[in-house]
């Protein structure tokens, strides 16, 4: 579970996140919505903390990520993180770039991290580029390599910041179908998504941001179909 | 004609100038060595978080890119006195030690360059992994910067290959002071220099050419 208490971001002296309180329970698919600058990125960054928490909680399995006790490294093996512009290692091959960190983190020899990629791969129908190099991949297979990467860490959570927003349209799908294979096999997952589509099909429970703080949550249906806040409202007849 | 070629006032210096070119290369090449090695750490201070480290460092390679090497290699061979610092410095050691500072100062702003080059997703998937800052600069920053730091690091070669010219006035054998000798004897200005010239060519001409292709090859 993942619950996020009073959380509170500022770079410098601009506010970013004013104060957001969600909780995220096992197994849940939560999408964030909302327009560009609101702080679903940011608010998705804290949960790992890529961006250093200014006050708030955030606890994981009720560890508390502002605890300077907790170890940031180990918590991060549980909470497996998609990009936009997916950020594979270019100098390492599709293989490489899955076992790189089971290797160097859990410590796992070759042998071990290659028979937790190779099953992967395949997971993701990408078992014949394993030896190829990330330049030589289309944005769709890129972004199901960077999934396999995260998810060969074994975590319990994955976080996808616009995980299809970089693609050409024709290769969104893909990706899709692997993030729904996923929500199927009981994956939690926290989804910034610009796709409408998917949020209503996978997601459980629709967040909509703006000005650094959740507007309106609920079920999508209820989300897509009856927005009670002005601002959802005026966001969704943009986008939809 | 081909002994009019072989007695000819360019080739009859090539002996002498080969003794300077040998010295050239080595002050080059140990100054580069050394260079590479504290302009690393002085890359590595400047990307420091700690103030005091980044300062030190960026004092130095102020100091050093704002002075004239000449002006450092007279300091170290002239102004460092046996009575200031308790041991004396040959014109050898006084040449590559200016090589090495000069150099390190440049080759630690192309070190902080290429580190800063690497998009800042890189650094963000290896930690989001679980990677350690260490690791992550290890497996995933340092070999994509270092592919980067290929070409310019071939580029300071060359100007540090030249700039060993400059070591002529405290004497070091170099090519250029060989020259210099040797046309002080025969009076072949002219064919001496020439020569000069043309062995320093050799060696730069072609380095260009392969950074060139090293650099559309890595596609930096
Ligand atoms: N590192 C940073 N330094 C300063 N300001 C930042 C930084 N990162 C984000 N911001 C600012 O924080 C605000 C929220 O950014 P964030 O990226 O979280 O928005 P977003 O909702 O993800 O937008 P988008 O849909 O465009 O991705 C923006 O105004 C942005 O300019
Ligand atoms: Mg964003």
């Amino acid at each position: 579970m993942i619950e996020i208490k009073n959380l509170h971001k500022s770079f410098g002296d601009v506010e970013v996140l004013s104060g957001i309180n969600a909780t995220i329970k096992q197994k849940e698919v939560v999408c964030v919505i909302g327009p560009s600058g609101s702080g679903k990125s940011t608010l998705l960054r804290c949960l790992n903390l890529l961006e250093e928490i200014t006050s708030g909680q955030v606890l994981i399995d009720g560890t508390d990520l502002t605890d300077p006790a907790t170890d940031i490294n180990k918590l991060r093996t549980d909470v497996g993180m998609v990009f936009q512009h997916f950020n594979l290692f270019p100098h390492k091959t599709v293989l490489e770039n899955i076992t790189l960190a089971p290797i160097k983190v859990k410590r796992m020899s070759d042998r071990e991290a290659k028979d937790v990629a190779i099953p992967l791969l395949e997971k993701v129908g990408l078992s014949d580029k394993a030896d190829a190099y990330p330049d030589s991949l289309s944005g769709g297979q890129k972004q199901r390599v960077a999934i396999a990467r995260a998810l060969a860490m074994n975590p319990k959570y994955m976080l996808f910041d616009e995980p299809t927003s970089a693609l050409d349209p024709e290769l969104v799908g893909e990706v899709l179908q692997v993030m729904k294979d996923l929500a199927d096999e009981g994956m939690t997952m926290v989804v910034v998504t610009h796709e409408m589509g998917f949020a209503r099909e996978v997601g459980d429970r629709v967040i909509f941001m703006d000005e650094g703080i959740i507007q309106e949550e609920g079920n999508p249906e209820q989300v897509f179909v009856d927005p009670q806040n002005e601002r959802t409202q005026g966001f969704l007849s943009k986008i939809l | 004609m081909i002994e009019a070629i072989l007695e000819s006032p360019y080739i009859n210096s090539l002996p002498t100038l080969f003794e300077g070119l040998k010295m050239t290369l080595l002050i080059t090449i140990a100054g580069l060595f050394l260079g590479f090695i504290l302009g690393g750490l002085v890359g590595l201070g400047k990307l420091s978080k700690n103030k005091l480290i980044q300062g030190i460092c960026t004092v130095y390679v102020e100091v050093v890119r704002g002075t004239p090497i000449l002006a450092q290699v007279l300091f170290i061979y002239y102004g460092l006195t046996e009575d200031l610092i308790g041991l004396s410095i040959n014109a050898l050691t006084a040449a590559i030690i200016a090589i090495t500072i000069n150099a390190a100062a440049y080759i630690a702003e192309i070190v902080r360059g290429a580190v800063y080059s690497i998009e800042k997703g890189q650094r963000e998937a290896g930690r989001s992994l679980g990677l350690t800052e260490k690791q992550t600069m290890r497996y995933i920053i340092w070999p994509q910067a270092f592919k980067r730091m290929i070409p310019p690091l071939g580029n300071q070669f060359v100007i540090s290959l030249k700039d060993t010219s400059l070591f002529s006035v405290i004497a070091v054998h170099e090519v250029l002071y060989m020259g210099k000798q040797y046309y002080n004897v025969t009076y072949e200005i002219f064919e001496t220099l020439v020569m000069v010239c043309i062995l320093y060519l050799i060696i730069t001409i072609p380095t260009s050419i392969i950074l060139r292709r090293l650099e559309r090859k890595l596609d930096v």
